[in-house]
């Protein structure tokens, strides 16, 4: 059986299935003799994964394993938990992996560790009680248990830096004692002491030091001993050597340390072993924000480099200059990078590389090379590139700059370069390059009168009968040739297309051609539907089809079923699979529906009832017999029904459009700036050509003339600065809320705390883009996604009425959470006291949020933040406030978006002036995609003084923030519970003083805003969603002392985040019970 | 964390694989080929870093790979893992292949894939680096083959043909 494991394992290596053997393995590792057993727990490690279902089986032999005497088995259970083990199994052998840690032989302490660091990664919370063995770990006797700890606080350290500030000593202390050689000869390799301990050791102080002055000052000396210490010519030294440099340049600066590690670097990238070479670019790329001297200083080598033999080197040397493109230097950079594209490369760098180019051409010089590089990217690239490359040349297209003339000649040019390109007959072009260029003829084909449009006609429709074009690029082809059509008069050309279309197989342009032909028809209607240039202008769409509700009333009173909403429906299906239905049928079915239909069709206010009812009917009719009443239809309209999803729609419409402007270098840069005489005389011909090269690469780099090569730099480059669209959009925002908040003040009495959600309006009043691709089914989209602001203050009506009458639930009206409730008197303080004090706008003042912190601050400017909890979303209000007197430029801020969260919109903002003493805000809607209990999201802030500066800042933000009560009937609870699929049980000790389960159940509901659903005796059940819309209920129950939760959620890791935050609560609360 | 630990010979034929992070049986057959065409294109004289290929995650990803006689011997690592540092294990690991199998070749791990598991077991345990002190890695598989002995019949294997050093 052993060998026949052993080919199986083989041929799984080779490929072929052999999944029938993967029972066998399990019995091996079960029944086997010591080696079998081995040979089997290979197997599974190497078969199966963790979601696996076999993998249960083998809980109970790693149970057993684990507490065998024999030394072998120990290890090899140990091996196989930190290699797989099933997540919802931990708790069955955590208590006898940390009964391990204290073994007597270290290697079994050190699987110990690793195993727990296992655990630690796929289920942090279940790990948290055990921190203080983590540090008993870290204090082992034995110096391998201490370097496997250091695993796990690699990663703690990465999530939450500033929770082990206090064990900076500790690190530094056991770097000193590995870097003089205190540890046993056994761990050196190659006479240099732990290598790789040291390497570890060395990430985790440059994480700890970070923009922490303090924290720093006690490396400096250990870093600079390992500096010293790393002396011998071997590999690992250079390790140990480039990581001291990146933890120098991370933590807080020391000019001294600072002078070493820029020797060390020049150390590397002058080195001929080429993968110090490799390193000392990367290194170089790491710190060029930092210090841009270090590049010029090495500029020879750099240039050199651009011209290695290895692809990879001169990849890492344009990512370098990349990095240091300037509005001088860009055209010289740009070529290199095309240079390099053009050698043919892999896919995965054709597609990076190609998205970077795209991105510093919008610092284009002048017109003509910006097309010019946008021609060679498309053509280059070809299919691979990312989508938003053609849609922002597109944009910014036809969003054009402040100079009408200026817009006028970059349109002019591009459509004259895709005339050109089209001349030549046979040529084949990707996909999306010819979709870009129809989109622009179509457009713009009238501002070059030279041209007759018979002829752009005629090219398109020769493209159009071509083989590899497919049909997705025929229709913006036949978009283009309807604009065209739409401003010649008859044409033959358009004749012979539509007629050859008109039977066309292709059903999609046969459509294209029978609309083309009606339009030709009545040339009026052609006009008003294709106006010229009108690719920015609003579109209003009535997304609630409201228009349609006249004829669903119509249909609802003769008797059609009413609409059900697809989730509806599922749940419907459900429940019915599930549980028998007792509630008895609706009698006056119809009735109801058709009087709800007539409301609707009258309703006075233009609120468009109809539509929405038509959707809502159902459940009316389902529930009871009531003619029209608002509590039967709010249910489906509850926070977690049909609204969050086009909110989530018109959250991603936000994005795509607005997509950072960046402001556009447009104006002319002198030509390369000459060598000085006196330097090039003495060169040969090829160092000068290199030097040339050099001195157009680093322009505009050096504040230190003297180290650069070149001669004067030309300044004075022309900033066209875009038309402020997003001025616009906030102002048409404001428009929104004012809207918004008179709707509000008319429902004023209802409730205290009013749920705006700006992010609705903000979509809907949205200007947008004409899309040029009529075929795309974005269109469809878009007319779901756009509400028009009817239907938006529905919604806030919705949700007021709601709120009013489950009050007990409404939001946080009963909490004792720690809400900063806005007083006046508070506010007058802070104005009084500093005049930047930021506070929030008055829309949001009345919403549950946060204190103001302070995040990051240099001498001109100060960030702050605030975060809104409102019902369906976290707000992230940031201020950003000038602190000098005059007016700061081009203020850029940018979040980055992280595993664990997600912001709607884009995730950049910028402000292109602030004026002098006073404090801009914006604020963003942030989603949590992934569960954690609590993450970081880090950020920067960049403006424009005399360079450019940039700050980083970061938030923590907590699950807690994302959970909001979810409202729902008992009934509802049971149909959910029952459809949850991930469970988590645990049992809670209570303390004596708060064993009754009533003060239990307020707290919970009170500090993890749970919504209290039904409690019977000692049982109750709460619910509760993560937002958007992923539901987490809790079912709870007290015995003799102890609260037993049992969770439900669809999602896998919420279960555990909300466990693990219960029960911090109930130990915070009985601490604070117990004190007198 | 290394991600996957990959040996293959200069035909590309697979002699160990072992991934560290989930990805389905057809993806890893997928990876193994990307990486070899990776790998398999460059001279000897350019650097051992490599970015990786799409399906091994892209540009956080690196592939550090040393080429021994017929097997190239890739790892592949996140941006958590010092590119030296890797390059360095990868030697101590053939170094102490070679112990262990007294001239490691080809045919060594061909016949004896689960030795060769076991010790890559001993030095990188769920993607972390647990140990690369030569010495101790072999006392640990000394201990294991001694208990092999005790218990079982060694399994005889066809190794005497055509070997070739790797070391």
């Amino acid at each position: 059986m052993k060998e026949c494991m052993v080919r199986l394992i083989y041929c799984e290596m080779l490929g072929y299935e052999s999944s029938f053997g993967y029972i066998h393995a399990i019995k091996l590792a079960q029944q086997g003799n010591l080696l079998e057993k081995r040979v089997g727990y290979l197997a599974v490690s190497l078969f199966l994964h963790e979601n696996h279902e076999l993998l249960l089986l083998l809980v109970n032999t790693v149970v057993k394993d684990l507490q065998s005497t024999n030394l072998v088995e120990v290890c090899m259970a140990l091996t196989v938990v930190s290699q797989i083990f099933p997540r919802e199994m931990i708790p069955a052998v955590l208590p006898l992996i940390e009964d391990k840690l204290q073994h007597s032989k270290e290697i079994i302490r050190r699987k110990a560790v690793q195993a727990l660091y296992k655990f630690y990664l796929i289920a942090p919370n279940q790990v948290q009680h055990i921190h203080d063995k983590f540090r008993k770990a870290l204090c082992d006797r034995d110096a391998g248990v201490m370097a496997a700890s250091l695993h796990i606080y690699l990663q703690m350290i990465k999530e939450n830096s500033s929770g082990y500030k206090d064990l900076t000593g500790s690190f530094v202390t056991i770097l000193k004692q590995v870097v003089g050689g205190k540890l046993s000869a056994d761990f050196n390799y190659h006479s240099v002491p732990a290598p790789w301990l040291q390497i570890q050791l060395l990430r985790i102080l440059g994480l700890l030091g970070k923009d922490d002055p303090r924290t720093s000052e006690l490396m400096y000396d250990v870093l600079d001993e390992s500096l010293r210490r790393a002396e011998i010519n071997h590999n690992i030294t250079y390790a140990i050597l480039f990581e001291c440099v990146q933890t120098i340049y991370t933590i807080y600066p020391k000019s001294e340390l600072l002078e070493k590690a820029a020797k060390c670097i020049g150390k590397f990238v002058l080195s001929p072993k080429i993968n110090l070479k490799y390193l000392g670019l990367k290194a170089l790329t790491y710190v060029i924000q930092q210090d841009p001297s270090l590049a010029l200083q090495h500029q020879m080598t750099i240039i050199e480099c651009l011209d290695h033999p290895d692809p990879i080197i001169k990849r890492e040397t344009l990512e370098l200059l990349y990095r240091i493109t300037n509005g001088q230097n860009v055209t010289v950079i740009v070529q290199k990078m095309l240079d390099y594209l053009k050698e043919g490369q892999e896919e995965y760098a054709i597609i990076s590389l190609v998205g970077k180019i795209a991105e510093l051409a919008e610092n284009a010089p002048n017109n003509e090379w910006f097309i010019q590089t946008m021609n060679a990217v498309f053509s280059v690239g070809g299919d691979v590139v990312h989508s938003d490359i053609p849609n922002n040349f597109l944009r910014l297209l036809a969003e054009g700059f402040d100079d009408e003339k200026e817009d006028h000649q970059l349109r002019m040019y591009a459509v004259q370069s895709y005339l050109a390109l089209l001349e030549e007959e046979d040529k084949l072009y990707p996909q999306k390059f010819l979709q870009v260029m129809s989109w622009v003829l179509g457009e713009y084909f009238s501002l070059v009168t030279d041209v007759d449009p018979e002829d752009i006609l005629t090219k398109l429709h020769s493209l159009l009968k071509k083989t590899f074009v497919t049909s997705e690029t025929k229709a913006w082809i036949m978009a283009a040739v309807t604009k065209i059509a739409s401003h010649t008069s008859c044409s033959k050309t358009v004749d012979e297309l539509i007629q050859e279309l008109s039977s066309s197989l292709d059903t999609c342009l046969r459509q294209y051609a029978f609309e083309l032909k009606y339009l030709c028809e009545d040339k009026a209607l052609m006009k008003s539907l294709l106006p010229f240039d009108a690719s920015c202008s609003d579109l209003v769409v009535d997304a609630s089809l409201s228009f349609l509700d006249g004829f669903v009333a119509e249909g609802l009173g003769h008797g059609a079923a009413p609409y059900k909403p697809h989730h509806q429906r599922q749940e419907e299906k459900l429940s019915q699979q599930k549980a028998l239905n007792f509630e008895p049928y609706g009698l006056s079915f119809t009735s109801s529906v058709s009087s709800s239909g007539v409301t609707g069709r009258q309703s006075p206010t233009g609120l468009s009832f109809g539509s929405d009812i038509s959707g809502n009917s159902a459940e009316t009719g389902h529930k009871e017999t009531n003619t029209l009443k608002l509590e039967g239809v709010r249910k489906l309209w509850g926070k977690e029904g049909y609204l969050p999803k086009k909110e989530n729609k018109i959250g991603k419409e936000n994005e795509q459009e607005t997509v950072p402007c960046e402001s556009l270098l447009a104006g002319e840069v002198g030509e390369p700036p000459a060598l000085q005489p006196d330097q090039g005389a003495s060169l040969s011909e090829e160092d000068k050509e290199k030097q040339q090269l050099a001195s157009t690469l680093f322009i505009g780099l050096g504040s230190s003339a003297g180290v650069s090569l070149m001669g004067k730099a030309d300044t004075a480059t022309q900033k066209f600065k875009r038309k402020s669209k997003i001025n616009e959009a906030q102002q048409l925002n404001e428009e929104a809320l004012d809207f918004q908040n008179s709707a509000a003040s008319d429902f004023g009495p209802l409730l205290d705390t009013v749920p705006i959600n700006v992010e609705d309006s903000e979509g809907s009043m949205h200007t947008r883009l004409r899309k040029a691709s009529p075929c795309s089914s974005d269109i469809v989209e878009d007319n779901l996604a756009f509400e028009t602001p009817q239907s938006v203050r529905k919604s806030v009506l919705d949700h007021r009425i709601s709120a009013n009458r489950l009050s007990q639930s409404s939001l946080f009206a009963d909490s004792n959470i720690e809400i900063f409730q806005p007083s006046s008197s508070a506010q007058c303080e802070s104005a009084s006291e500093a005049p930047l004090v930021p506070s929030l706008p008055e829309e949001l003042e009345e919403l549950p949020h946060s204190e103001v912190v302070r995040l990051c601050q240099s001498d001109a400017l100060a960030l702050h933040l605030c975060k809104v909890w409102t019902d369906d979303s976290l707000l992230l209000i940031v201020f950003v406030s000038n602190e000098t007197t005059s007016a700061l430029h081009a203020v850029n801020l940018v979040f980055e978006e992280t595993e664990h969260f997600q912001i709607l919109e884009s995730a950049t903002l910028q402000f292109p002036v602030i004026e002098a003493q006073s404090v801009e805000h914006c604020q963003k809607c942030v989603r949590m995609n992934k569960v954690c209990t609590k993450a970081i999201l880090p950020g920067s802030v960049s403006y424009q003084s005399e360079m450019e500066i940039r700050l980083e800042f970061s938030v923590t933000l907590s699950l807690m923030d994302f959970i909001r009560p979810m409202e729902m009937t008992t009934e509802d609870f049971g149909k959910l519970w029952l459809s949850l699929s991930n469970d988590v049980k645990q049992n809670i000790k209570m303390s004596s003083c708060q064993d009754s389960f009533p003060a239990a159940l307020d707290t919970l509901q009170q500090k993890l805003k749970l919504h209290r659903v039904d409690v019977i005796g000692n049982e109750g059940i709460l619910a509760c969603q993560l937002l958007p819309s992923v539901p987490c209920l809790l079912h709870c129950r007290t015995h003799s002392g102890m609260l037993a939760l049992w969770f439900r959620s669809p999602s896998a890791a919420l279960p555990d985040g909300l466990l693990y935050q219960c029960q911090k609560v109930m130990e915070e609360s009985s601490e604070q019970q117990c004190l007198p | 964390m290394i991600k996957a630990i990959l040996i293959f010979n200069n035909h590309g034929k697979p002699r160990l694989s072992k991934f560290y992070q989930r990805y389905s049986e057809d993806t890893q057959q997928q990876i193994i080929r990307e990486t070899f065409h990776l790998v398999s294109k460059r001279d000897e004289n350019v650097c051992n870093f490599l970015e990786g290929g799409l399906l091994i995650g892209g540009s956080d990803n690196k592939l550090i790979y040393r080429h021994y006689a017929t097997l190239y011997f890739v790892f592949c690592v996140d941006s958590s893992e010092s590119e030296l540092g890797i390059l360095d294990l990868i030697q101590v690991f053939v170094e102490t292949l070679d112990k262990c199998f007294e001239n490691v070749c080809e045919l060594d791990l061909i016949f004896h894939v689960d030795k060769v598991h076991n010790i890559l077991a001993e030095m990188v345990m769920g993607g972390m680096v647990l140990e690369t002190n030569m010495n101790e890695i072999v006392t640990q598989i000394d201990a294991q083959n001694k208990l092999e002995k005790s218990e079982t019949f060694i399994f005889q294997s066809p190794r005497q043909a055509g070997r070739q050093r790797l070391v």
